[in-house]
């Protein structure tokens, strides 16, 4: 496997790996987040307690699965740029950043926006909301732990470590905050058995995440593009690609 | 080894004696926080009894923020950490006595001052003495996990903010800990549960984090 992984490490042979992949993902990521927001907004039957507010589950979930998804992608990248040395990692790291910022303010929007007809209030200190608060405050660390150097290689390194200190972490915050204070329902899919979710709800749900993931991992492609170019814009290969999109 | 090592120990802490003011600053920032929240909730002694514990501990962690850059910042400067760097002693070993070395001199005087900042807040004995156990236990592992930012912050001309702004998501698992194990006491309740806990994150921290804090140093100096 790591004859096959190796050349990615090149930057040169990530960015053409991305450029090839790149149309799949976006065509994919079109079909399944298209179908699975139309299917859960508008053909999905209605929760018997909740009427039609509970369809923000279909935006909800997705992004609170992807943020902690997104987390956990990026500090396995920053572990593998630390310990092979691979600074394409490092790039992929800090191109996830800001994804799962972004998707784990929009789980946090949509939990607050469901919560006031639910539970009566925008926000309350219940156990996940504060632990997916917490895990905006890590993302947030990282990014601008990364910022703050003007060296991108020592930035990423840096970057890395915290992002190890936040996983290691994440696990307890979670476990802390759960026996601190509950009000959240309990998990209705991730859970070990069968699903409470009815059938005909679970699968727009399921599409949707596999469509918001897919419609991340696009973004990221691109972000990780961008970021190899920025970094190596000195390279020749890139002042080839500059040149030739000049050509045009 | 051990003697290169008991000559960084004795050296950080005559540095520290002979910086008594710098070290002064941050208990005073613990004494004036605290003594802001009378000021900011009212002076009622059951309302200042039950947020006591968490103001307090609250005012711990910032203030042991404050005297953290101090770990690593001046060697860095003149150049005595990359010597330490190039020694044959284990650089993690040597990280794990400065961060005894300032544990000792930089928070030991805040938990000092504990009884005085109990009586403020009105809380009762036991309850101070679970408030004790707790910053015994915990303020250490705030030492360790903090000097692997300090280490990460270290060439950074304004790492201050950016210091708290990585520690304190860290740190709310102690605090929600420490506060749960005063409260029991508050109760009348066994607390040695969230004691335990509080001692295995130190134990896991102190097996981990001087690797984390060596790397961080050697990333810093390049």
């Amino acid at each position: 496997m790591w004859k096959w992984l190796h050349p990615y490490a090149k930057t040169q042979n990530a960015y053409q790996l991305c450029e090839r992949l790149l149309p799949w993902f976006v065509v994919s990521a079109f079909i399944s987040f298209t179908l699975g927001m139309v299917w859960g907004l508008l053909f999905a039957p209605s929760d018997y307690q909740q009427g039609d507010s509970f369809r923000i589950i279909y935006i909800h979930v997705p992004s609170a699965i992807l943020s902690m998804g997104a987390y956990s992608a990026m500090a396995i990248s920053a572990f593998i740029g630390l310990v092979w040395q691979v600074r394409t990692a490092f790039m992929a790291m800090i191109a996830l950043a800001p994804i799962g910022a972004v998707v784990t303010f929009i789980a946090l929007f949509t939990g607050a926006a469901w919560g006031k007809p639910m539970w009566g209030t925008w926000w309350v200190w219940d156990a996940r909301l504060t632990s997916e608060l917490i895990l905006l405050f890590l993302y947030l660390g990282v990014i601008s732990l990364y910022a703050s150097f003007e060296d991108k290689q020592q930035a990423g390194k840096a970057a890395g470590v915290m992002a190890i200190v936040g996983v290691v972490n994440l696990p307890i915050i979670h476990f802390s905050v759960e026996w601190w204070n509950t009000l959240h329902q309990g998990a209705s899919i991730t859970k070990f058995d069968k699903p409470s979710v009815a059938p005909d709800m679970l699968w727009p749900l399921l599409i949707s995440i596999l469509g918001l993931a897919l419609v991340m991992a696009a973004i990221f492609i691109r972000r990780l593009q961008n970021e190899i170019l920025r970094r190596e814009i000195h390279r020749p290969w890139v002042q080839a690609l500059v040149a030739e999109a000049k050509g045009k | 080894m051990s003697m290169a090592l008991k000559a960084v120990f004795e050296r950080d802490l005559a540095l520290a004696y002979r910086q008594r003011s710098e070290l002064m600053q941050p208990m005073m920032f613990f004494i004036l926080v605290i003594s802001l929240f009378p000021l900011g909730i009212g002076p009622n002694p059951e309302t200042l009894q039950k947020v006591g514990p968490g103001v307090i501990w609250v005012a711990a962690i910032l203030s042991s923020l404050l005297g953290m850059e101090r770990l690593f910042k001046d060697d860095y400067n003149d150049g005595s950490l990359e010597q330490i760097m190039l020694s044959a002693t284990p650089l993690p070993l040597v990280v794990l006595v400065k961060v005894l070395a300032h544990w000792l001199t930089s928070i030991v005087p805040l938990l000092l001052l504990s009884p005085l900042l109990a009586l403020f807040l009105n809380l009762t004995e036991p309850m101070y003495w679970a408030l004790l156990s707790t910053l015994l236990l915990g303020t250490p592992l705030l030492s360790l996990v903090g000097a692997i930012a300090v280490g990460l912050t270290l060439g950074l001309n304004r790492g201050g903010v950016l210091l708290a702004l990585l520690l304190l998501p860290v740190f709310i698992p102690l605090l929600i800990f420490a506060t749960a194990a005063v409260e029991a006491a508050s109760l009348q309740l066994p607390y040695s549960a969230q004691l335990a806990i509080i001692g295995a994150m130190l134990l896991i921290s102190l097996a981990l984090a001087p690797f984390a804090i060596a790397y961080a140093l050697r990333v810093s100096q390049n």
